[in-house]
């Protein structure tokens, strides 16, 4: 344990304060008459609290502490302890970025002044959001964890269905919320069964079960649906798509940069309680993983709604995650320290890797259905000339997410596949490494994907939108564009920092004396040539485009029109659409994704207007999750008798359960 | 040092002279004279000191484009050995961060394509992003072998370790890997039978009409790169297909300059013997080139 020197503030209580800063930050805006000094106010105490907050974790990051407080809450679950050790302080750094970046975000995407009746909520539930996330993380009571989950759960719910007046949106607020209550549900088990083992509902400390007795079994298939579910894991990523579709981009960009990842750190939390974690776990979590990437990416290339490309990359993005965690507690379940620190640094910096890059894109593409209106991406085109400095920002994002050096991108992913290649030599475990092909094709599809994202979204001609009212964004929307955007360039460049950060967070699963073994310090030494390489790389483009800028000068340059091959008279609507980019990529997948087209039939001679839907089907929803849920509803129709909307009955029921209650605790 | 310079000079000085050797070798089949070995040279420095036009709807990822290709590939020129010498620079992972370079070349000459708004460079750029996919999985098998069987992972050892004696106990795979890697070559590098840099209806091109708009100086970067991507991805192959050294440091250069005239010559063979591909068999033979390559990775995992 590490002591804080006195007179100076105790990070650990510092970062409380600023978790429980944000939760109020929407506050003073629901009792203010003025339209928008709510929302000033919000984005400033949310500014605020990440400037406490982030430092707080940092500092409790590098020193390896545990800070632990508890308070007495009377309530019959035994104490609630929150505690911030650097596992916390690590996701505590997300939570706070995005917070405020969000906020700061939505003075000019969501303006109180044309917004007036959705804004207080909106504020209020992002405030809400981001406190609830930071508290649990700090939760080491399983059911002030259930509290804090259920507080997130809801307000994102709230968050999504901000423009309830559009029937689509809330279709995805609804199947949003019957997919996290299933998740609840789920981990309602998880804590139950836990606590049944361990006779407290505090969480067990790192490393203290075993995994062998059968029910541990139960537990973790509790977690990984529980967790998996909001962290969006295929199968269990049905809501994810339409939800982050329909969100406010913002919100879009919190949920996607942060709130998936609190799934992941609710498995990475599970997975620290047991110091024998079986293979099956970590096979489990591989096969999982890359399922979720290849179809996760794959979807995303088929789809030309901008904010559902985002999403499905977000199920491709946790798909890694998922896979590096997997392949290191192989690595951790066969003693094999190399991959098991390789596999958690990797899963880690992709984590907060993605908490850069996602965010991002995702205020990104509020800036671009602002000037657009739309998010269909075959109508767009040409905005790199009207909001310059926000497609420059947003080339940095698709950069970092397609994993191409020199972004940070990059990095996660060679730790990864360092880690898969790390086995070629041992007895066992080398079939991972055929891992890393499919991690190729991956990256292939993610190229294939953003190319046609950004191509048709920010370059050639405006195709089909009003492009004289596309304007560039707002300084409050472009600068938390570029925080992220620094920070992908920072980890990209200086790859060895992102490791030292990374490292006190794996303390729970391997002790600082494992260091040595593994050649931790061999590693940062092979980030720093890719550090060396990337400013190698970014001289050598400067240098080339000085050389070129030489002669350009010495030698006449027209402009004139793009040849057109001979054709004089091309229009705008004649470019390379979205999905025309990605038709021959997803042609090769045909099967798992359709195309659904319904194409115009003219008959007759004065054929009546017709329209063309081009539309990728959602094949896991329509497949599987739909008509399990219809023969579910059916099986279970006679339940509905229950509840029928008369509130004496319902009374009853509350009664009765009471005195159910009452004779049980007799 | 002296090794270094000399890698240095090649790799800047040595990649036209390809492109003129495929060149004339598809002349002497075709029966005619054909322009000289040099022609390249000149054609890029011809370009270098013409004019340029920039498309009005253009911004400044078309002028990006040609700056990022060539900057790319002149850094992953510097991971690969060439022929018995190991390469400048050398680490643990140097082989992902050889693979990912060409994406980031890649990403930013279809960003290019896609800036003009011509359906053509749209069409050529879908095709180049999902042939380039699918060759990917292709290169990582064959990177997987190569470290299993030097042990090691970085690419100077990787391909070090092949050697006449590596064709004795580890043939059958290296074999199957070769069959692999020579198309990801041709794809890569956009040669018959996947792309024919010569053929005059845009409609049927994969790189060249990408890089239709580009003119002048920026036309002349891209065609130099061009060349030194058929380069360093050359000397990666030549390193599995004659892994010949002599001992003596200034002969080995000698070899390996001989290897890939050799390889340029071979590529010409092709050119001139095949037909270009029709689009839609272009990835099943890709997939067939990752079979191939997935079956030498197992022989030597199993």
């Amino acid at each position: 344990m590490y002591s804080f020197s006195q007179g100076f503030p105790d990070p650990a209580l510092l970062a409380i304060i600023a978790a429980l800063i944000t939760g109020f930050a929407g506050v003073p805006g629901l009792f203010l008459r003025t339209a928008g000094a709510g929302q000033v106010i919000a984005a400033g105490m949310q500014i605020l609290a990440a400037l406490v907050g982030i430092p707080a974790a940092l500092a409790l990051l590098f020193a390896r502490a545990s800070v632990t407080y508890t308070l007495n809450w009377g309530l019959p679950f035994g104490p609630c302890e929150l505690a911030i050790d650097p596992l916390s302080a690590f996701f505590l750094l997300p939570v706070f970025t995005v917070g405020a970046a969000g906020s700061l975000f939505a003075l000019g995407y969501w303006p109180a002044a044309s917004h007036r009746s959705s804004e207080r909520g909106l504020t209020f539930f992002f405030g809400l959001l981001t406190s609830s996330m930071a508290l649990l993380v700090m939760a080491r009571n399983g059911v002030f964890f259930l509290m804090t989950w259920e507080v997130m759960a809801l307000s994102a719910y709230f968050l999504i269905v901000t423009e309830h007046e559009r029937e689509d949106v809330r279709s995805a607020g609804t199947r949003y919320l019957i997919a996290t209550h299933t998740g609840s549900a789920a981990l309602l088990v998880f804590f139950s069964l836990l606590a049944a083992r361990t006779g407290s509902f505090l969480l067990p400390a790192a490393g203290s079960l075993s995994a062998l007795p059968p029910v541990m079994m139960s537990v973790a298939v509790a977690a990984l649906l529980g967790f998996g579910a909001k962290a969006g894991i295929m199968p269990l990523h049905i809501w994810l798509p339409a939800a982050h579709a329909n969100a406010p981009s913002h919100v879009s960009a919190i949920m996607s940069g942060v709130m998936l990842k609190m799934g992941l750190y609710g498995i990475f939390r599970t997975l620290t309680f047991f110091h024998d974690p079986p293979l099956l776990w970590g096979a489990v979590l591989t096969v999982a993983g890359i399922t979720s990437a290849l179809a996760g990416i794959a979807f995303a290339a088929a789809q030309h709604d901008l904010k559902r490309l985002l999403a499905y990359s977000s199920i491709e993005n946790i798909g890694i995650v998922t896979t590096a965690l997997g392949v290191a507690m192989l690595g951790h379940s066969s003693h094999s320290h190399t991959l098991a620190y390789l596999g958690l640094s990797a899963a880690l910096l992709h984590i907060l890797n993605h908490s850069l890059f996602k965010p991002l894109l995702f205020l990104g593409s509020g800036v671009v259905i602002h000037a657009t209106g739309t998010r269909n991406m075959n109508l767009m085109g040409g905005l790199g000339k009207s909001t310059p400095k926000a497609a420059l920002l947003f080339l940095t994002g698709v950069v970092a997410i397609c994993g191409i050096p020199p972004l940070n991108g990059f990095v996660s992913e060679f730790l990864l596949y360092l880690g898969l290649f790390s086995q070629l030599q041992a007895s066992s475990l080398s079939y991972i490494v055929f891992l890393a092909p499919a991690l190729a094709l991956v990256g292939g599809l993610a190229v294939i994907s953003f190319t046609k994202l950004y191509g048709s979204v920010f370059l050639g001609t405006p195709r089909n939108y009003d492009a004289s009212r596309a304007h560039e964004a707002r300084a409050t929307m472009l600068l938390p564009m570029a925080v992220f955007a620094l920070g992908c360039l920072a980890i990209g460049l200086f790859p060895q920092f992102a490791l030292r950060l990374v490292r006190p967070a794996l303390d729970s699963f391997m002790p600082a004396a494992t260091d040595a073994a593994v050649q931790v310090s061999g590693y940062m030494t092979v980030l720093g040539r890719l550090s060396l390489l990337g400013i190698l790389l970014l001289a050598a483009m400067a240098a080339i485009a000085l050389l070129w800028n030489l002669r350009l000068q010495r030698l006449p340059a027209l402009s004139a029109a793009t040849w057109g091959c001979g054709y004089q008279r091309a229009t705008a609507r004649m470019q390379y659409a979205a999905s025309s980019f990605s038709e021959i990529a997803v042609s090769v997948f045909d099967g798992v994704i359709r195309q659904r087209c319904e194409r115009p039939v003219l008959s007759g001679l004065f054929p009546r207007p017709a329209r063309c839907l081009d539309q990728p089907s959602e094949t896991v929803l329509e497949q599987v999750v739909t008509p399990l849920f219809m023969v579910t509803g059916g099986a279970f129709a006679f339940l509905r008798r229950l509840q029928h909307g008369q509130m004496h009955v319902y009374m009853i029921y509350i009664f009765a359960t009471l005195f159910i209650l009452m004779i049980w605790a007799h | 040092m002296t090794n270094i310079i000399i890698h240095t000079m090649l790799a800047l000085l040595m990649p036209p002279l390809l492109l003129g050797v495929i060149a004339k070798t598809k002349a002497a089949f075709a029966g005619r004279v054909g322009a000289p070995f040099l022609q390249p040279y000149y054609d890029i420095l011809r370009l270098l000191h013409k004019g340029s036009v920039f498309s009005t709807t253009t911004t400044w990822v078309f002028r990006a484009g040609p700056i990022v290709a060539l900057a790319t590939t002149a850094v992953a020129a510097l991971l690969i050995p060439f022929g018995a010498h190991p390469a400048p620079v050398s680490f643990s992972g140097d082989m992902i961060l050889y693979a990912y370079l060409f994406a980031l070349g890649r990403f930013f000459t279809m960003a290019a394509a896609l800036d003009t708004g011509s359906s053509f460079e749209g069409m050529g750029s879908a095709r180049e992003a999902t042939y380039a996919c699918l060759a990917e999985p292709t290169l990582f098998f064959a990177l997987i072998t190569l470290s299993r069987l030097s042990g090691s992972y970085s690419l100077s050892q990787m391909l070090e370790n092949v050697t006449p004696g590596a064709w004795l106990y580890a043939g059958a795979s290296l074999l199957l890997l070769i069959g692999g890697m020579f198309i990801v070559l041709l794809v890569e590098n956009c040669r018959i039978p996947f792309d024919d840099p010569n053929t005059h209806l845009e409609l049927t091109m994969i790189h060249e009409v990408m890089v239709l708009d580009h003119s002048g100086p920026a036309f002349g970067i891209i065609q130099y790169a061009a060349a030194l991507k058929l380069f360093v991805l050359g000397a990666f192959f030549v390193h599995l297909a004659l892994p010949f050294a002599t001992g003596n440091a200034y002969l080995d250069w000698v070899v390996f300059m001989a290897s890939m005239l050799l390889l340029a010559v071979v590529i010409g063979v092709v050119e001139s013997v095949m037909a270009r591909l029709r689009l839609v068999r272009i990835p099943q033979l890709l997939v067939a080139a990752t079979i191939l390559a997935a079956f030498s990775t197992l022989l030597i995992i199993r």
